[in-house]
């Protein structure tokens, strides 16, 4: 096993943004050559140009395209790491390519809500998990790769591209993807967990980001640490419940990919969905927030949809409801808090 | 019923050239290798056991068996040969470890060719020609006995058993297929009666006669075994569970897919107890389809053009299960463990058989089994010749499955996770096939109207209902039934179901027709009109056929 650098394989990263870049970064310093895919031909050559996407260098190692047959077709693995809005078309783009050999690992927290032009959702037609799947589910569906995986983490994409300590769970009902994930990934100072439990883990990132928006409002308001203690608690009781409805299992919650990453985001003003509660309580309007942002808090969506799936699967989900109330100005910040305060939640965890 | 009949060619005509009589040819020489490929992937596994723990653990076992739930098939130096091998084991105790450890594995060996051979069918192509012709002539010799009036029926060739089972669904595709590559029909599993059936669907659609797994306690009855055997059936024993046996089976079917037989098996392992189709899959025979074919791809010369395995679900549907009130029974004793059970038959004696099948001609209740469309080991589907498609219909290279890194690569994880894949495909096409008959429905909407209106009660109350909470307004039926059987409509438009095309008759047709017939020969019908009303008679057999029509989520829309 001595010098195998020569004419190995490029891994793919789609996405140029601050968590895709850092992760190609980390792709690259384990000497696997990189094409990164941004999303127009401009940026792909402004970024190649200056060696600099998302406010981090780029490694020598890293290629910047716009050609995604290219990447599609020269890397067996590929992790897309884009905003879930985007990503149902993205996969189209790329299925013509992609064969079931491919490995996908996607670092995308968020939900695709998909349904018919002509569909309304209403009480006799609610939302289900049949409208909204997970980014592994739009993989699978749209196309040929069944060898699908997800990173989920506190992976504040700045601290990593800081170079400092960091872990990761790569998650996937295949081994293979999860020791592939660390094979490429893995160095001294990024950890690599592995679970096969990929829609739990998947929905770990995607709901911390509803608490995450929640945390940021309390720090907004300056209601302090013992508040916020109380309310990541609440908020981890809700992410179970909600998630174990929507096919999670418990424990995913419990470990680095649920509290891990939930401690993380809801404490620190790196990331965005914490930022957007801040400002929310600081008065700002949220529309405002959403156009000066310049990537995508996911949280913002998922609150939507996550407050529809409660309701039709009868979950209780007082955080998420509250917050649907703030981001469509139902209710202000104070009042919400308020109403938290009041509401009888179940205590303490009871489902183990 | 002037329709003219479809009669389909047998698309091999030479028997010679059927892969199960070549198989059969050298059953020697194929229990050998069987043998010797099971032992090589034995001697290594064993799942945090020595092979001495695995061997003398199987040894127990089948001593207890032997002790606990002989049966009738059961060879008669079973005692002495278990007795030996607990001997030979003890005395290598004492032995060098080397020493030991051969002797060990020699035992292993033993065991696995007794359990090859025993496994191992004996197909015989005279008596599959003699076997077949009796079950095609001699049935529908009875069936114009009794359906067509006067002595002289006996010999009318008016009827057929075509006129009774009615074949739907993607009868040329499976011809196709069968010619391209090797089938493995995999058909939903409701009654004892499936397997003999299933054998003459295989040989009206001309296809090669197939090997099948069948539960060794249809051996016990004579006529059976005649049956099954020549039928090209391998015994399954489902009272060995051992891992010594259950790897044996599994090579066996995997070494006869790799050299073409095409195989049937029932995924679902033993006839669904509840009435409910086919949820979850037993996947260790099932897995065998994956393994063949990767097998299948790493052998070939050129891997894209290997052979390639097509699995190929089948629906059959009855108003009328003849064991229904005991699987029924049985599925609401059971509290979920599926140990140590003793199959009560009803089929237990070639006398019974005989009464049904008299019953099951004599009376007016048809059959319909529905061949689905075949996809390959992943549940892609395939066309005509073979080639795979997602569901944008782009094509797939199904080698492409097993590749990492440009190679073909063996990752059992990978596999079992595969086997998943599979079976949930199946289970979706089984719900596709189904085929919506009025005794259906009338016996869901029947069963969801009283337990609406029981709503506190649990099953086993609602089980116990007594008389006179079991009758329910016509009108008020109707009116239930007709929601149901619209969006039943609505669901047959989507795909996700089929609908037998009686139930588009009136309504009131219909539900005549449904409860005429939901469970017809039950000593108690579970549904009856009486007085203007629909009156439940026996809510374990009404639950049973409701079974049939749940997992859809049809109950929301009464």
């Amino acid at each position: 096993m001595a010098s195998k650098t020569t004419s190995k394989q490029p891994v793919g990263v789609i996405g140029a943004g601050s968590f895709g870049t850092a992760m190609a970064n980390l792709l690259a310093e384990k000497k696997n050559p990189v094409l990164l895919y941004a999303r127009t031909p401009e940026r792909a050559e402004k970024f190649q140009r200056e060696r600099i996407a998302s406010g981090q260098k780029l490694d020598d190692l890293i290629e910047v395209t716009n050609d995604i047959e290219k990447v599609t077709k020269s890397c067996s693995v590929i992790f897309p790491i884009i905003p879930s809005a985007n990503f149902r078309d993205m996969m189209r783009k790329m299925s013509p390519f992609l064969r079931p050999y491919h490995i996908l690992i996607h670092g995308t927290k968020g939900l695709d809500l998909e349904m018919a032009q002509s569909e309304k959702i209403n009480p006799r037609n609610p939302l289900t998990r049949e409208h909204v799947k997970t980014m592994s589910e739009v993989i699978q569906e749209e196309s040929q790769v069944v060898r699908v995986g997800c990173l989920a983490g506190p992976n504040l994409a700045r601290e990593i591209s800081e170079k400092k300590p960091a872990a990761t769970v790569v998650a996937s009902h295949f081994d293979e993807v999860i020791k592939m994930g660390e094979q490429l990934l893995k160095n001294d100072r990024f950890l690599i967990y592995g679970s096969n439990d990929l829609i739990g883990i998947e929905l770990c990132g995607v709901l911390k980001n509803i608490i995450a928006v929640g945390a940021g409002t309390i720090a907004g308001l300056g209601l302090g640490a013992n508040a916020s203690a109380l309310f990541i608690s609440r908020g981890l009781v809700e992410m179970v419940h909600i998630g174990t409805a929507l096919g999670g299992n418990a424990s995913a919650f419990l470990g680095l990919a649920g509290v891990g990453d939930l401690i993380a985001t809801a404490g620190s003003n790196l990331s965005r969905n914490y930022t957007v509660g801040y400002r929310l309580a600081q008065g700002e309007d949220i529309d405002e927030i959403i156009n000066s942002m310049e990537e995508v808090a996911e949280g913002i969506k998922t609150i939507e949809i996550i407050h529809a799936l409660s309701i039709t699967y009868k979950v209780r989900c007082p955080i998420t409801e509250t917050l649907y109330k703030i981001i469509n100005k139902e209710m202000d910040v104070n009042d919400a808090h308020k109403f938290l305060m009041k509401f009888p939640f179940r205590a303490e965890i009871d489902f183990l | 019923m002037s329709k003219e009949k479809v009669r389909y060619s047998e698309i091999i005509p030479k028997t010679k050239q059927w892969p199960i009589v070549q198989l059969s040819r050298d059953r020697k020489k194929f229990i050998e290798e069987v043998s010797a490929e099971s032992f090589e992937s034995l001697k290594g596994i064993t799942k945090g056991r020595s092979l001495r723990e695995e061997v003398e653990m199987t040894i127990y076992r089948e001593k207890a068996r032997i002790r606990a739930n002989p049966w009738r098939v059961d060879p008669r130096d079973e005692k002495p040969f278990w007795n030996k091998m607990q001997q030979r084991l003890l005395d290598s105790g004492t032995m060098e470890p080397a020493e030991a450890r051969k002797e060990e594995e020699k035992i292993l060996m033993e065991i696995i060719r007794r359990y090859a051979e025993e496994i191992s069918g004996n197909f015989k192509k005279n008596s599959y020609r003699f076997a077949r012709t009796v079950v095609t002539f001699g049935f529908a010799r009875l069936l114009n006995a009794t359906r067509v009036k006067g002595l002289t029926s006996l010999f009318s060739r008016q009827l057929d058993l075509d006129d009774k089972i009615h074949i739907v669904g993607e009868t040329e595709h499976i011809r196709n297929l069968a010619r391209h590559g090797t089938v493995v029909m995999v058909p939903t599993h409701f009654s004892n009666l499936d397997s003999i059936l299933i054998g003459w669907v295989i040989q009206f659609l001309g296809l090669p006669a197939f090997i099948y797994g069948a539960g060794l306690n249809l051996f016990n009855i004579k006529i059976f075994a005649y049956f099954m055997n020549s039928l090209g059936a391998y015994k399954v024993d489902r009272r060995k569970k051992n891992p010594i046996y259950l790897e044996t089976l599994k090579t066996y079917s995997s070494m006869a897919l790799q050299r073409g037989c095409h195989s049937l098996f029932f995924p679902g392992g033993t006839r669904s107890r509840s009435g409910h189709i086919e949820k979850r899959l037993k996947l260790g025979l099932l897995s065998t389809t994956i393994e063949a074919q990767r097998i299948l791809y790493q052998k070939a010369k050129d891997a894209r053009k290997a052979s390639k395995i097509f699995v190929v679900p089948v629906v059959i549907n009855y108003n009328f299960t003849l064991e229904a009130p005991a699987l029924i029974n049985e599925h609401l004793k059971r509290t979920g463990q599926e140990r140590y059970y003793q199959e009560s038959d009803e089929f237990s004696s070639s006398y019974k058989i005989a009464t049904f099948l008299f019953k099951f001609f004599t009376k007016g209740s048809d059959i319909s089994v529905s061949i689905g469309k075949g996809m390959d080991i992943l549940g892609n589907y395939v066309d005509d010749t073979g080639n795979s498609y997602d569901a944008n219909g782009n094509p797939i290279d199904t080698v492409d499955y097993f590749i990492s890194n440009g190679q073909i690569t063996v990752d059992a994880q990978r596999e079992e996770e595969y086997v998943r894949i599979l079976s949930r495909r199946i289970v979706e096409e089984y719900h596709k096939y189904n085929r919506v008959f009025a005794s259906h429905l009338v016996a869901f909407t029947a069963f969801k109207m009283i337990e609406r209106k029981n709503a506190k009660l649990d099953l086993y109350n609602l089980l116990r209902l007594p008389d006179e909470d079991l009758v329910l307004n016509y009108e008020e039926f109707k009116e239930a039934f007709k929601k149901l059987r619209k969006k039943v409509m609505k669901m047959e438009k989507a795909g996700k179901v089929s609908v037998a095309g009686h139930l588009k008759k009136k309504a009131d047709q219909v539900i005549k027709l449904g409860v005429e017939n939901v469970g017809l020969y039950h000593a108690q019908r579970p549904l009856i009109m009486k007085n203007g009303n629909i009156v439940i008679q026996n809510m374990n057999t009404l639950y049973y056929y409701h079974n049939r029509m749940d997992g859809y989520g049809l109950e929301n829309y009464i």
